[in-house]
């Protein structure tokens, strides 16, 4: 695969949600171009072309937009938020949060270190299919990343 | 003291004036006695010399003596020059006060017979004399009375006055200074000093019940914020409880219901009909599960989050919350009776759940009546303003109306009615956490009208 041309990011460490929205974008055939890492650590290394990603990818090719989930072992979701908007390389690169709880005390933290949406997986399996193919058509057709 | 001396002046006075009188009688008697041969023989020599004898008497300014007749027969003046005063004819017998003199007149008898009369008058300078030594007497005893006087406070103030002044001063700057240690000064064993012990054993009282209450403020504050330190650490195991339980116990949930579906996409024609409701099942169940970790997190944290108070628009809060909850296609079987209803004050969120809460049990329940009527307004009662929702629906059984507003109480089978029971609950806690009440009345098969008020005292 060509890391360059990786246009969804997904961040999720529970195999079965990471299974669901795949199958959801690959439904509407937006999953051709999409890349899973199962923890934060994967993630920061896939973003900054380092550790296993380096040399294979450009960090100036962003993909279009990030899924990150916030709970995951070893490096959490916020601390990959944080360190992508930290970076002038990579702050331009949308990211949207996906968690499973609107109880989040983390939702303000999230908006405050810049992340571009905050959504809330539903239980219930449509509304979850509705929200991952909204964002996807979303970030993949309509938002204009910068060039 | 003047008392004294002005009624002692008084009895001297008296005691004189009767003394003089006296005194002067006996001497017009002797005078008048010694006379009676000058006048029985006309000798007015004679009579001359006796009268001249009264200069032994200095007080004795004028005397003379009158014939039977009345005429003047013989004279006698202390002072010479001043002759003018001797009455021409004898007056009454007796003796008579005149301005600064006695005058008196004393009868010469000789066997019953009068011979004539002598006249006698006297100053009143013995007097005089006596009240001027009087006076400086009595100067003198005031002057010292006051010395002494003066003295005597001077010993006096130094043994009561100067102490009880130092026990004030003592008592001041405690009362200022807020230091009971403070001990004042004894000067002796008389009465004073008695009461400087007395104060200072209250003091001592006072500052061992200071030192007491002091060391048990210290124990409380101690315990008070041991007390606050453990419930932080209870609440925020609490906080992140419920952030786990909103986010690990939905994960497998979405992950049953996810692929409950897949199967049913992707595998459903090679399930016979018993085959596909038993995935409904499992999806409706899980579903269910999903909806009861919501409202029990909603509970919880209405039970943790504090009030904060703003202006609340119920118009058009209400309408809102009806527009989100009722699909428009359902809106047209309900009839709606919304009154114009009063501006709250209550936290935004929360007071928007109850709405919620009230809103959508009254649609749910009204729901299997041909025509389902909801009523929505306000009234006054005791000064407080109630908001109500009434509805023909369902109703309830009176019996178990207080288990209605208790956690995971239902009057309904979930066939019936779907529900997680905790919404009421929810509402009672919101509203009690607003400081009102929240009640509820019905009947079955004809409706049920929840209503409730909130406190006025923006404080709670």
């Amino acid at each position: 695969m060509n890391y360059d041309s990786v246009e969804i990011l997904l961040v999720e460490d529970n195999i079965n949600d990471a299974e669901l929205t795949i199958r959801e974008l690959k439904k509407h055939h937006m999953a051709n171009n999409l890349f899973h890492v199962k923890d934060g650590e994967e993630a920061l290394e896939f973003i900054f072309a380092t550790g296993r990603y380096a040399n294979s990818r450009n960090v100036m090719s962003s993909p279009k937009v990030v899924l990150l989930d916030i709970q995951m072992p070893k490096v959490n979701g916020i601390e990959v938020l944080e360190k992508v908007k930290a970076d002038e390389r990579t702050r331009a690169t949308p990211i949207v949060i996906l968690t499973s709880s609107k109880e989040d005390p983390d939702i303000k933290t999230c908006y405050a270190l810049g992340a571009n949406s905050y959504i809330v997986k539903p239980v219930n399996f449509e509304g979850f299919a509705e929200s991952i193919r909204n964002l996807g058509f979303y970030w993949l057709l309509i938002n204009q990343p910068p060039k | 003291m003047l008392v004294t001396c002005i009624s002692f002046f008084a009895y001297e006075f008296y005691v004189f004036r009767k003394t003089t009188t006296e005194k002067l009688s006996t001497i017009g008697k002797i005078i008048s006695t010694n006379s009676t041969a000058a006048l029985a023989f006309d000798d007015s020599e004679n009579a001359k010399e006796i009268l001249a004898a009264l200069k032994a008497e200095p007080h004795i300014v004028a005397a003379a003596l009158y014939n039977k007749d009345g005429e003047l027969f013989s004279k006698y003046s202390a002072d010479r020059r001043d002759t003018n005063f001797f009455p021409k004819k004898p007056q009454q017998d007796g003796y008579r006060y005149i301005r600064s003199h006695i005058d008196g007149f004393e009868p010469i008898l000789q066997d019953e017979r009068r011979l004539g009369t002598l006249y006698l008058r006297s100053d009143l300078g013995g007097m005089y004399d006596r009240f001027r030594v009087f006076g400086v007497v009595a100067i003198l005893v005031i002057f010292l009375s006051f010395i002494l006087a003066y003295l005597l406070s001077m010993i006096l103030q130094k043994s009561i006055s100067k102490p009880i002044l130092t026990l004030s001063e003592t008592a001041k700057v405690i009362s200022n200074q807020k230091d009971y240690s403070v001990r004042a000064v004894k000067s002796g064993n008389d009465e004073v000093g008695g009461l400087t012990n007395a104060f200072n054993n209250m003091l001592e009282e006072i500052e061992k019940q200071n030192k007491t209450l002091s060391e048990f403020n210290k124990n409380l504050e101690q315990k008070v914020s041991d007390r606050t330190e453990q419930l932080e650490t209870v609440n925020k195991e609490l906080e992140s409880f419920s952030y786990s339980i909103s986010h690990d116990l939905r994960a497998p949930l979405r992950g049953v219901v996810g692929f409950a579906a897949i199967l049913e996409e992707d595998y459903g024609n090679k399930l016979d009909d018993e085959g596909k409701r038993i995935i409904s099942v499992i999806k409706n169940n899980t579903l269910k599960m999903g909806r009861l970790i919501d409202d029990l997190l909603t509970f919880s944290r209405m039970s943790r989050q504090d009030i904060m108070r703003t202006n609340i628009a119920t118009n058009k809060m209400v309408r809102d919350v009806i527009e989100d909850l009722v699909p428009g296609d359902k809106k047209p079987a309900i009839h709606w009776d919304i009154q114009n209803l009063p501006d709250l004050k209550g936290d935004i969120n929360a007071i928007r759940q109850v709405w919620v809460n009230l809103i959508s049990n009254a649609v749910k329940y009204s729901a299997t009546k041909k025509q389902p009527q909801i009523e929505i307004g306000s009234f006054k009662s005791n000064g407080q303003t109630v908001l109500y929702i009434k509805d023909n629906g369902v109703g309830f059984d009176e019996k178990y109306k207080n288990k209605l507003f208790q956690v995971f109480q239902r009057l309904h089978s979930e066939q019936d009615f779907e529900g997680t029971g905790i919404g009421l609950a929810i509402i009672k806690k919101i509203i009690s956490k607003h400081g009102g009440h929240v009640w509820a009345e019905g009947e079955k098969d004809k409706g049920a009208c929840f209503s409730f008020s909130l406190s006025d005292n923006e404080n709670i």
